[in-house]
């Protein structure tokens, strides 16, 4: 993205709905009140918002949640692409303010996929004429579980990666969750509970796989000149990229283990003018533990091959040497189906200094890297303040 | 209400001459008459030299196992009542990948790398689905 656009939004306005198990609300009411916390947080009201960023289950998400708070945008983009959506939905409304479409951008995401039971192991391939509707689906495989299971297994294959070393990133993101008052699994997790704990596709077992749980959240972005006077500090986005490689028939991707994060990373990073050594605050999106030691290699955090040694001995966990995913994660915190929101939102929470027992001691600058359905899209993010 | 019956392909005019000749007992792939790639799964020209003049081939049915897992747990009620499975990534010796399963064969003997051979498992009277074994080198 054009380096000129580096500090040129902030952060006003951050929160989270209610989170873990919501049994009584909608995903849109989730998104709304996480939209009236923001709105608290950032001093703002509805009236000042005219673009609006949002999505969930539905497909029109940003029209629907205009109607139901009654926002008259300039602007909206429902893009859905996984995961990361909230992060890509930053980096159309950095466009979206520079260009005068929009000046205060609302960006929402909610989903009950725990108290709805919604999820869908096998994935979303509706239309059985779409290339994964004729060429995956017939065969069985778990979207996204499978093709990570493939990944990990082919992880394991060309760099001896072993079980126990993607078991460390469970038992890291669980040691943050018993420091966030928020996490839904708070209860202690060995490294030998996420290896007896049942297989679902192999090698991932049950406690390789994040979360399924209700959540929602919201964030409030503005041009660097009006963040000034609202009542938080701003978080400036000093860097962002994305990519796109496929939807959910990943048939032409050369190499699973080169999933373009690397063109993500050094893009936000030059973006922000930002080294590796200048990160305070690291949040991986955590779907599956092999994601995270993934993204740690193709990141430039450690040499490809070697992510497994790199998590072990506790080196993400509260204490270690590497700490990241400081919220517990989609492993240990929660994981509304798509998690991107909750990652910026830590983020938000570690450089404002408000993330209690679990704050990192420095916090200046954050990287945010989300995937978007099965290493279909990525986007990295650097967030300052 | 839960589906008992397996997800099934529904062909386009586009895709049809892969499934009929599925059914046929042959797999084949897009072959661009132009540029000479083989490409899957099908697309209405070359995405290489956008060429229109793509014509089918037969795939001689061998290659090999890029990546794969085994499901413990299926993907709807139908494959629930089938676990465990192995879902594999195969890459054709015409050099294309595919998904399927590997069937007939001893799950633990399914490895990275191993040589597969294409079998047809028929679901209904109009659709053959392909699917891979261990070669039998390699079960012996």
């Amino acid at each position: 993205m054009n380096p000129l656009l580096k500090n040129s939004v902030a952060i006003v306005g951050a929160a989270e709905s209610d989170l873990g198990k919501v049994p009584g609300m909608s995903a849109l009411e989730l998104q709304a009140q996480a939209t009236y916390r923001a709105l608290q947080d950032s001093g703002l009201t509805l009236k000042d918002i005219d673009g609006v960023f949002a999505h969930t289950d539905d497909k029109m998400a940003a029209m629907l949640l205009s109607e139901y708070l009654n926002i008259k945008p300039r602007y909206m983009d429902s893009t859905n692409v996984g995961g990361m959506s909230n992060v890509l939905h930053i980096r159309h409304a950095i466009a979206a303010i520079a260009a005068g479409m929009c000046s205060v951008a609302l960006i929402t995401y909610g989903s009950t996929q725990l108290s709805s039971s919604t999820r869908k192991v096998g994935g979303a391939f509706d239309d059985p004429r779409s290339p994964a509707g004729q060429f995956v689906a017939p065969y069985g495989q778990l979207s996204p579980i499978g093709y990570y299971a493939m990944a990990a297994n082919l992880h394991m294959h060309r760099y001896g990666t072993t079980s126990t070393q993607l078991a460390e990133v469970a038992v890291a993101a669980r040691k943050w969750a018993q420091l966030n008052p928020l996490a839904y699994k708070k209860e202690p997790l060995s490294i030998d509970d996420v290896l007896n704990s049942p297989l679902i596709a192999d090698p991932l077992h049950t406690r390789d796989i994040c979360l399924v749980t209700d959540a929602g959240g919201a964030i409030i972005l503005t041009t660097k000149e009006r963040a000034k006077d609202l009542r938080r500090p701003p978080v400036y986005v000093m860097g962002i990229a994305e990519s796109f490689s496929h939807h959910y028939t990943p048939f032409n991707v050369e190499d699973w283990l080169d999933t373009s994060v690397a063109e993500t990373a050094q893009s936000a990073m030059d973006m922000a003018g930002v080294s590796r050594q200048d990160i305070d605050v690291v949040q991986i999106y955590d779907h599956f533990t092999i994601g995270v030691i993934q993204a740690l290699e193709e990141l430039g955090f450690c040499k490809r091959g070697e992510g497994g040694d790199f998590v072990s001995g506790g080196r993400l966990a509260p204490g270690g040497a590497f700490p990241i995913n400081t919220s517990g994660g989609g492993l240990s915190y929660n994981h509304p189906g798509m998690f991107g929101m909750l990652l910026i939102l830590e983020a938000v929470h570690q450089l404002r200094a408000e993330a209690g027992a679990r704050q990192l001691s420095k916090a200046e600058i954050a990287l945010v890297h989300a995937p978007g359905l099965v290493f279909s899209a990525n986007s990295t993010m650097i967030l300052g303040v | 209400m839960t589906i008992e019956t397996r997800a099934l392909p529904v062909a386009t005019d586009l895709t049809r001459p892969f499934w009929l000749a599925a059914k046929e007992g042959k797999l084949v792939i897009q072959h661009c008459t132009s540029c000479n790639r083989n490409q899957f799964f099908p697309r209405p020209f070359c995405l290489q030299c956008l060429s229109p003049e793509l014509e089918w081939i037969q795939s001689n049915g061998t290659g090999s196992i890029y990546t794969f897992t085994i499901n413990r747990r299926g993907s709807d009620p139908y494959m629930n009542a089938r676990v465990p499975y192995a879902v594999a990534m195969i890459e054709l010796d015409e050099g294309v990948r595919l998904l399927a399963n590997i069937v007939d064969s001893v799950l633990e003997q399914i490895q990275i790398g191993g040589r597969v051979h294409v079998t047809f498992e028929a679901l209904t009277e109009h659709i053959s689905l392909p699917q891979f074994r261990l070669t039998s080198e390699q079960t012996a």
